[in-house]
């Protein structure tokens, strides 16, 4: 990290301060998720350093007593429910857009993209009542149709993003070898727009998984999601296993990320896009 | 001429089939959109149902509201022959006694007191009290019995704000949201001095989420430049500090910030050791004391940290296209180095500043948990406000007026970002 032999002394200054400047913005960034890590395992039932000692007990707290493990097991139902309609449902309206240039089109997208524009207590609000006429306000139901409708813009954009450089001669090129639709599209663009498809599908798991307000108009007693429990739980008064619900997201979203760069890097490297 | 005379004699071009080449390719078109709107529709639809037509009706509820209406239909019939100067006449009395009898046998008097209660506040119990007593009156004279129950029905404004309600469809929950209200001759007025608070609310939700894209363009530049600039592999490393944030619950993120800005946590801890407790003095006091929790500086910091990666993506990505060589031009042709990146590097990266400046924005302006964990009363945005109207006051009509302003601000901006950027190449992580 040494700088240029031919550097003005301007430079040079302005070289180090822009990476201290970074330095400190990332620590920022990163400070508050690492701090609350330790926390979870403290003995005692405050959150402040030193720790008198360590316990796991706000884990055992979490994953034993049936409010948070109830919690856990709604949020992964209702979140893979979700993650199955958006993608499926999105990936098909991504392959439409690609396919012709039609009238009205940027209309359309910006109605598809809405969903994740509006504010959400917008849509709380109108699903709510709207939900409610229908019979699906307070059922399991009503949240993975809402959560739904806030998770196909993700796929959406994912794959509308990996088929902005797919190269449409391959289709082509299938057909007059003599392939039926379907095969092309399972055997040719299917391979190509996975990783659009993978990381549009864990955007979709993510932003219900974490989803709270929709969760706090439509959801029951019996459907109370992970992030619920962890609002109320909040305002009423913090209990550490709070800690260690954050400590088990925090891995979980380790965990997605760390699988959208993989997938990010196939395929730059299976189209030969250098980024 | 061997090719002339293969060519039929009108001289079109033909497929194999002999149909005109013209036609052939219309049709093939025309199958392509038949197909791409098969595959669009089914996410157009339910996007239309499950979200788009929800929102509609809530924005009709903004302006229609029956439950006067449709309660107390005799006395708003009554009310029409009425000149609005004295007190109405003994028919229309008689006619709200019928109606308040057939309310309290349905069990609407509530809702009647509710929205009434709106316009004239402590009207509700007195209301729900009438309705009670009304059953003992069988004879006329009406007109003094009914004020003898309560002398609020001795009042002009009473009945002018029922006249008001004869029609379903109002725009007393749009003015209250503007600070307006009608006036008794029905035209439209400020509200006075101590009722007008949405305007501030409106105000400091946009203030806030100003003041946040600010402060995510002043720390998120520096970072999308140092990571563009930066060899690939030490980009990686330092891109996952980003990329981890922004994968993070929004709400664990919160529940971080609250726990650590708690008054003995870690971060008051923190500034007492390193001595940047000034900081405080500086932005967040209660009370003339210096405070993190429940202040504006802690709502704007952790809001700052949630939106910063959305800031500098879009930067980020539009630094990575730009070639060394310009500043290297630049430089070349006498340029000092602050003077070329000021002139030559920094205009073109203004489609990503604007992308990520108006996304943040946008998203900004609908913040409800972050400000309702971390920030104070005077700290709560429109969305916050629309949270206890539903939950709170179960008022739905309240709650729908602020929905449309808070719906019109993000609209108007996206339509903007549309426009200038295009959302067809938003791009996420």
């Amino acid at each position: 990290m040494a700088v240029p032999s031919y550097y003005t002394r301007g430079e040079t200054v302005a070289y180090y301060a822009l990476r201290a400047f970074v330095g400190l913005v990332l620590l920022f960034l990163i400070s508050p998720i690492i701090a609350i890590m330790p926390l979870s395992f403290n003995s005692e039932t405050f959150f402040s350093y030193p720790m008198p000692g360590y316990s796991l007990r706000w884990y055992d707290d979490f994953f034993l007593n049936p409010r948070w493990s109830g919690a856990l097991k709604v949020s992964f139902i209702v979140a893979l429910a979700t993650t199955a309609l958006a993608t499926f449902l999105g990936t098909l309206a991504a392959l439409g857009l690609a396919r012709v240039n039609f009238y009205g089109k940027s209309s359309v997208m910006a109605v598809l993209i809405s969903p994740m524009i509006v504010p959400v207590i917008i849509s709380a609000v109108g699903m709510f009542k709207f939900y409610a006429l229908l019979g699906v306000a307070g059922t399991r139901l009503g949240i993975i149709l809402a959560h739904t409708a806030l998770a196909t813009p993700f796929v959406v954009i994912t794959v509308t993003a990996t088929l902005s450089s797919f190269d449409k001669t391959l289709m082509r090129a299938g057909a007059s070898c003599g392939a039926a639709p379907h095969t092309v599209f399972f055997k040719v663009v299917m391979p190509l727009i996975l990783p659009g498809m993978i990381s549009g599908a864990l955007f979709a798991f993510v932003t219900s998984f974490d989803e709270v307000i929709v969760v706090l108009f439509l959801a029951s007693p019996e459907d109370r999601t992970l992030p619920l429990q962890m609002f109320s739980g909040i305002r009423e008064m913090i209990s550490p296993t709070i800690t260690a619900a954050a400590t088990v997201l925090v891995l979980i979203s380790t965990a997605l990320l760390v699988t959208v760069e993989l997938l990010r890097r196939r395929s730059e490297r299976l189209r030969g896009v250098r980024a | 001429m061997a090719m002339a005379q293969a060519l039929p004699h009108d001289a079109t071009m033909r497929t194999a089939d002999g149909t005109p080449l013209k036609v052939a390719l219309a049709r093939a078109e025309r199958r392509e959109k038949l197909k791409a709107f098969a595959l669009v529709s089914p996410l157009f639809a339910f996007i239309v149902l499950s979200f788009v037509f929800p929102i509609l009706v809530m924005l009709y509820n903004a302006a229609h509201d029956p439950d006067v209406a449709d309660n107390m239909p005799l006395t708003i019939a009554a009310l029409a022959q009425w000149d609005g100067k004295d007190l109405p006449s003994e028919e229309v009395y008689a006619a709200f006694v019928t109606d308040m009898k057939a309310a309290q046998q349905n069990r609407q008097v509530a809702l009647i007191g509710k929205r009434l209660n709106y316009e004239i506040s402590g009207i509700r119990s007195k209301v729900i009290a009438t309705g009670r007593k009304v059953g003992a009156l069988d004879q006329p004279p009406f007109k003094e019995a009914v004020i003898a129950i309560d002398p609020i029905w001795g009042e002009t404004e009473t009945w002018a704000t029922i006249e008001r309600s004869s029609s379903a469809y109002t725009p007393f929950y749009m003015l209250s949201m503007l600070d307006m209200r009608q006036a008794v001759d029905g035209s439209v007025e400020r509200q006075p001095q101590e009722r007008r608070i949405y305007i501030d609310v409106l105000k400091r939700t946009l203030g806030i989420s100003l003041l946040v894209t600010l402060m995510t363009l002043i720390f998120g530049y520096p970072v999308a430049y140092l990571l563009a600039t930066s060899p690939q592999k030490t980009a990686s490393i330092l891109m996952i500090f980003v990329l981890l944030p922004f994968w993070t619950s929004l709400l664990v993120r919160t529940t971080a910030w609250m726990i650590l800005m708690q008054d003995d946590g870690v971060f008051s801890q923190f500034m007492s050791i390193t001595g940047i407790t000034w900081l405080l003095n500086l932005f967040g006091q209660i009370d003339g004391s210096p405070r993190l929790f429940h202040t504006r500086f802690a709502t704007v910091v952790a809001m700052m940290h949630i939106q910063l990666p959305f800031t500098l993506l879009p930067i980020y990505s539009v630094m990575k296209t730009i070639s060394p060589n310009y500043m290297r031009a630049a430089k070349s042709l006498g340029g000092t180095p602050f003077y070329s990146f000021v002139r030559v590097y920094m205009p073109q990266t203004l489609p990503g500043v604007a992308a990520g400046c108006l996304l943040t924005f946008i998203l900004s302006l609908g913040y409800f948990i972050t400000p309702a964990l971390v920030g104070g009363p005077s700290d709560q945005m429109i969305s916050g406000f629309i949270f206890s109207a539903t939950n709170n006051e179960n008022n739905w009509g309240k709650a729908s007026a602020l929905g449309v302003i808070l719906l019109i601000a993000t609209i108007i901006l996206y339509y903007v970002y549309n426009k200038l950027v295009g959302i067809d190449r938003m791009k996420l992580g």
